[in-house]
């Protein structure tokens, strides 16, 4: 219980939460306009890519992981390992068809 | 032994008046004991319930053409019995009902860190179980894609898919909290003095299963949500007519139920670890081994999920690489095995009934294990692929591994669990009959395979008309036994004599509180000075 308080002061403020929200927002936009356009091979990294901007904004202000203690930056490095071998794994399916 | 002269003197968790009394005291108990218990009366009765179904469905199979049920109906009844037995029995199965009930025990803890989050979990899975079950009576019907829900049937059948998917949802949320509640338990309330390596394997067991809850269970949750949308919007997400990629299912669908068969299994090997050296009397071979093997099993199992698809028309290299690594994965299993082996030679083994099913799980788990090497060749697979062959490959890894072993823990526990003791002469017959029926049973079933019976088929060709017919008789002994070992425990429950608190002679905590344990476990947390399995005298503790 005590631990609540401690790290409160290097947590983003208000206005920091909106501003990231703002971000978050304007970048889903971008996804959706962008969606309509054919970039070619670039259409599938480039969706990632701003995707993956997005979830580094949550997990690092939203979920303060970018405050907290080694051993969840860990656990979070653990479960992306996972995702990346489950995008890579399916990779070898779906471009050596 | 020091509680056994105050006996009398405290009040168990069974007996325990809280806010609320009735039906309440438990639907509203916070109480990790409590919850587990509820846990484990939902699994049986599912488990009954699967196993009415297969009784059924083993009847239909008895002779050739309709013996008891349609066609249609026979698609509907391996389909609900699959979803039951897979997402309302062994998902939750061990860690859910003994893992809630013994992992803050065995850690010396008075209960999990979110103790109502974990009541919440227990909802959710009695929400998911009742969903599961309306889709029988509802308009549409009861599903018949099979457990797998592969699209694109599963977009075009008028049964009730979204309904049945909406159960797997909520049931997998019931699953991510489960995990997340125990990883922070196993983090946060560890007794002072007990380190990650003075931890029981039942406990590093839990550890690894809880991360695969948390990390797989979510890429089903989004996968359920795509059908659903599909079936709703037509988006063409899956569905080939519209531009969709059915593998593309099968993949999210076997990226999270890969990792879930060792959901399923982890938590069964770890009970086998808990009750071999408490019958061998002796300390287990290769502690460290068998903890790492638990880790690399949960990790390196993220990799194999393809081997379910190497005949549906992925590419070659793909199938390469998930075949290796099939391969890899049978490394750590065979580590526990090697491991629990060592630990019984030289040691004074007592082989009363907990123990009768490990080994009954040994045998029963090797034989699924080394016929799922003959799936995981590339080359082999082609034949026996989509037959009974797979259906028996399953049946004893799942069954014939974390049912046999759900068991054997029922069976290990009781004693502390309900304060009372069951008859072991009854529980050796029923063990005897299980066996006996298991095999009968599911050994057919290989063979039914390998000579080309294909699997969820109503009917059959002649010739195999007489393996279809032992098979039968198999089932009929199996559940005869089953039902014995469940009166045998439901008459222990109510009038069995009084349990001590160690009728074991075990030495992890548990055998330390009074067999019911009191509401908080433990007076005093204990302060802990050494390894799990440290046996007093190599002989004769009773
Ligand atoms: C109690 C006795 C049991 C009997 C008599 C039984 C029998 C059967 C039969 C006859 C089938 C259908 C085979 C086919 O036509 O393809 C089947 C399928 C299946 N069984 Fe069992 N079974 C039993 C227990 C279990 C248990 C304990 C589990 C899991 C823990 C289980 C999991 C499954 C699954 C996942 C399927 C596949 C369903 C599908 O094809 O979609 N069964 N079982």
């Amino acid at each position: 219980m005590e631990i609540t308080h401690t790290h409160s002061k290097s947590h983003t403020g208000y206005g920091g939460y909106v501003l990231i929200w703002l971000i978050l927002i304007g970048l889903t936009v971008l996804t959706v306009s962008v969606s309509g356009i054919d970039f070619g091979n670039a259409t599938l990294p480039l969706a990632l890519l701003i995707a993956t901007i997005k979830s580094v904004l949550v997990i690092n202000i939203f979920m303060h992981i970018k405050h907290e203690d080694k051993i969840f930056r860990l656990f979070i490095g653990v479960a992306l390992l996972i995702l990346i071998v489950a995008f890579v794994f399916t990779a070898f399916d779906v471009f050596f068809r | 032994m020091t509680h056994q002269a105050h006996d009398n003197s405290y009040v168990s968790y069974l007996d325990y008046k809280g806010k609320h009394s009735g039906i309440w005291a438990w639907l509203l108990s916070t109480d990790h004991k409590r919850i587990g218990l509820m846990y484990l009366t939902g699994i049986m009765l599912f488990f009954v319930a699967g196993m009415s179904l297969g009784f059924v469905m083993k009847t239909e199979m008895l002779s050739r053409g309709e013996t008891l049920v349609d066609a249609q109906t026979y698609n509907a009844l391996f389909t609900l019995h699959g979803v039951i037995m897979i997402f309302l029995v062994i998902i939750p199965g061990i860690p859910a009902a003994f893992g809630n009930f013994f992992l803050p025990i065995q850690i010396g803890a008075k209960d999990v860190s979110f103790p109502r989050l974990n009541l919440f979990s227990f909802w959710l899975y009695m929400a998911g179980g009742v969903v599961a079950l309306s889709s029988l009576f509802l308009q549409g019907g009861p599903i018949d894609t099979g457990w797998t829900f592969y699209v694109p049937y599963s977009l075009r059948t008028n049964t009730n898919v979204s309904l049945a998917l909406l159960a797997a949802f909520l049931l997998g949320f019931s699953s991510i909290l489960t995990g997340l509640n125990f990883i922070t338990t196993v983090h946060r309330l560890r007794a002072p003095g007990m380190g990650f390596f003075r931890m029981p394997l039942f406990i590093w067991a839990l550890y690894s299963t809880a991360w695969i809850q948390v990390i797989a269970t979510p890429v089903i949750g989004i996968t359920i949500v795509l059908v659903i949308v599909e079936r709703l919007f037509s988006i063409g997400i899956f569905d080939p007519a519209l531009g969709g990629d059915p593998i593309l299912f099968q993949h999210l669908f076997w990226i999270y139920s890969h990792p879930a068969v060792y959901i399923m299994i982890l938590p069964a090997m770890g009970v086998v670890s808990e009750i071999i050296p408490t019958f061998a009397k002796r300390t287990i071979f290769g502690y460290k081994a068998i903890a790492f093997s638990s880790l690399a099993i949960a990790f390196i199992g993220y990799f194999v999920w393809a081997h379910h698809m190497f005949t549906s028309g992925m590419s070659d290299l793909a199938r390469i690489i998930f075949s290796l690594f099939t391969f890899l994965v049978a490394i750590p299993s065979g580590v526990k095995v090697f491991n629990w082996v060592a630990t019984l030679y030289k040691g004074s083994i007592e082989p009363r009934v907990p123990f009768l099913f490990v080994m009954m799980f040994i045998f029963l788990f090797s034989i699924g294990g080394l016929t799922g090497l003959v799936l995981g060749n590339l080359a082999t697979n082609i034949h026996t692929h989509g037959t009974y062959f797979v259906v028996a490959h399953f049946h004893y890894v799942m069954f014939g591994g974390t049912v046999i072993i759900l068991f054997g823990a029922l069976h290990y526990w009781f004693p502390k669990m309900f304060g009372r003791m069951y008859n072991e002469k009854v529980a050796t017959v029923s063990v005897i009959l299980i066996f006996i029926g298991f095999n009968g049973l599911y050994f057919t079933m290989f063979i039914l395979g390998y000579m080309g019976m294909p699997r969820r088929y109503w009917d059959y060709l002649p010739e195999y008309q007489l393996l279809h017919t032992i098979s039968a008789i198999g089932a009929y002994i199996l559940i005869a036994g089953i039902l014995l070992m469940l009166h045998n425990l439901w008459k222990a429950l109510r009038k069995g004599p009084k349990a001590v608190q160690n009728p074991w002679g075990g030495v992890t905590l548990e055998w330390t509180v009074p067999s019911p344990p009191p509401l908080e476990n433990f007076d005093e947390i204990p302060i802990i000075t050494h390894g799990p399995y440290e046996f007093p005298e190599a002989k004769g503790v009773k």
